[in-house]
């Protein structure tokens, strides 16, 4: 346990080295400078809620009235028209209205509001149309390690380092101490509180791994969204639609016989309903179930990271109106409990999630044996399973 | 709906893909299946120590039970085997003392028995000598009488008076 601590002690100091290190770029004031009116606060909540090529810290103005930036860029990885290319995000120099044009194999590339586009042949800068569109660039397979992406990589390093250091425990003795001591209860809650119930007995155990992989995964996500550095790795949509399409394919794929009965001919039913049904049952299943998913976790984060920054931008928005010393008391009073039911969000969230994703597995894979009952027009009785599945 | 379809990058989408399938692989195989295994086992062994100690707490009982039987039963045992001693004591005091009357009362009627031969034979002794001392002095008696001629004729004149008072 020790020793983990201090590899994460290690990485850390490193991390912040590089961000000692790193600080580069500048570009003119006027474009980044400091954020004040309203409209400079909502654009850069927009901005910060868009994942980032780069990993920006913090900003500042220098003596001399130069904008500076202190970050660390990170790799830009493009399929662009002429294959492959790889070039650190340093070389936008942080523009992100498409004037830094980036000409790598052939290829022209600017970034456009967090997005990289490149450029039709011939063009040399980007046109817009009057909606701010650009005209003569198209959007590229963008496989750029994002923040969103150092953010995955470090809660998967995280995740492996600490629960593969209790499973090591094990074998040693039957009781983990130290941190394992609290990742056990999680452990046990995860499995006994969302995914036996939910999928049973019978079946729990198959599925027991891909839950407790979101559950944490996500959790240790929204929470890493919550420090200074910014992270909003489950408010991007992309994410959140991954991880509901794994839900969707292991359900679909797990679904037994009685399941696929009941999406597509419904039993009990006149036979004139059963193809209605069948377009409902199927709807629900490919779509509404697992957007569901995505958007509950997306709208939710993303909710309480604007939430967070419209509190914390009180500090400048109503500074004419309160005085410095009233919105920054009155912003930081808000954004302190707002953060705390953030926190609880953060957990909510992942617990939903799993829950959720547990219960759909779990309709899929539950064994009807018991046999419906009937009442004595032949009709069949809803049971709970089939009252509690009417509710999702 | 066009700004989250905007929003939605393909590019992490796939990264997030692989790094998730690779996520879930590496837990599945480093963590969770020694984690979840490793719990089971342990409840498994928490639940058969459970089933164990109550098991021998049953055998417990049971023992305790066969002791407490075993110990009724010596008891019992012990008393009948005092109640029988005592009785065979009783009955062979019995016995004795009946023994004992018999071989009394069988002695004493022999020892009354030979009494009573000995004293008849006593008896008939002394009447015998009675008779040969009564005859001896008789004889002396009469030869006394009979030395004379008067005493003779004195005693004829007696025996002739006492007949004739008879």
């Amino acid at each position: 346990m020790m020793k983990v601590s201090n590899t994460i002690k290690t990485l850390l100091q490193l991390l912040i080295l590089c961000f000692s290190l790193q600080s580069f770029a500048l570009s003119d004031t006027e474009q980044e400078g400091a954020v004040s009116t309203k409209e400079e606060v909502d654009e850069y909540i927009l901005h910060h809620l868009k994942d980032s090529h780069d990993f920006h810290l913090f900003s500042y103005t220098n003596d001399a009235g130069e904008r500076k930036h202190v970050g660390f860029p990170l790799p830009v990885i493009l399929w662009s028209s002429n294959g492959l290319v790889t070039f650190m995000s340093s070389e936008f120099h942080h523009d992100d209205n498409g004037e830094v044009v980036v000409e790598k194999n052939g290829s022209k590339f600017v970034k456009l509001h967090s997005k990289i586009y490149e450029l039709e042949t011939g063009a040399s800068s980007v046109n817009f149309d009057e909606e701010h569109h650009a005209t003569n660039a198209h959007k590229v397979l963008d496989f750029s390690i994002t923040k969103s992406v150092v953010g995955v990589l470090l809660v998967g390093l995280l995740m492996l380092l600490a629960f593969s250091s209790l499973a090591k425990q094990y074998a040693k003795k039957s009781i983990p101490t130290g941190f394992g001591r609290v990742l056990e209860p999680l452990v046990l809650y995860v499995r006994d509180e969302i995914a036996r119930p939910n999928i049973g007995e019978k079946h729990y155990r198959k599925f027991t791994g891909y839950l407790l992989t979101v559950f944490f995964f996500i959790w240790v996500l929204n929470l890493l969204g919550l420090t200074p550095f910014g992270f909003n790795v489950t408010g991007q949509i992309a994410v959140t639609a991954c991880l509901a399409i794994f839900t969707l394919i292991i359900y679909t794929v797990s679904g037994n016989k009685d399941y696929w009965m009941h999406i597509l001919w419904m039993p009990g039913v006149p036979v004139f309903v059963k193809p209605i049904l069948a377009i409902i049952e199927l709807a629900g299943a490919f779509i509404i179930k697992p957007f569901s998913l995505l958007v509950r976790l997306f709208a939710n984060i993303s909710a309480g990271h604007i939430v967070v920054m419209s509190l914390i931008a009180i500090m400048f928005t109503l500074k004419e109106s309160l005085g410095v010393a009233g919105a920054t008391g009155l912003s930081l009073v808000l954004s302190f409990f707002i953060t705390l039911i953030e926190v609880l969000v953060a957990f909510l969230q992942a617990y939903i999630f799993t829950a959720l994703s547990a219960l759909f597995i779990g309709m899929a894979v539950a064994e009807h044996d018991h046999d419906h009952h009937h009442d004595e027009a032949g009709h069949e009785v809803a049971d709970t399973e089939d009252v509690r599945a009417d509710f999702i | 709906m066009e700004v989250l379809l905007n929003d939605f990058s393909p590019g992490l989408f796939i990264v997030q893909t692989i790094l998730l399938l690779g996520l879930i692989f590496l837990m599945v195989k480093f963590a969770w299946k020694p984690i979840l295994n490793s719990l089971n086992e342990r409840e498994t062994g928490i639940q058969e120590a459970l089933a164990a100690a109550e098991k021998a707490k049953a055998d417990m009982q049971n023992l305790q039970a066969d002791n407490d039987r075993m110990l009724q039963e010596a008891r019992s045992e012990r008393e009948a085997m005092l109640k029988d001693a005592r009785e065979i004591k009783e009955k062979m005091i019995a016995d004795s003392k009946e023994q004992a009357k018999l071989e009394g009362d069988k002695m004493l009627k022999q020892a009354q028995a030979a009494i009573e031969s000995e004293k008849k034979a006593a008896v008939a002794d002394i009447k015998s000598q009675v008779a040969e001392l009564s005859v001896a002095i008789a004889e002396k008696v009469i030869k006394e009488e009979l030395s004379s001629n008067d005493k003779q004729l004195k005693l004829v004149d007696t025996m002739l008076s006492d007949i004739k008072l008879n």
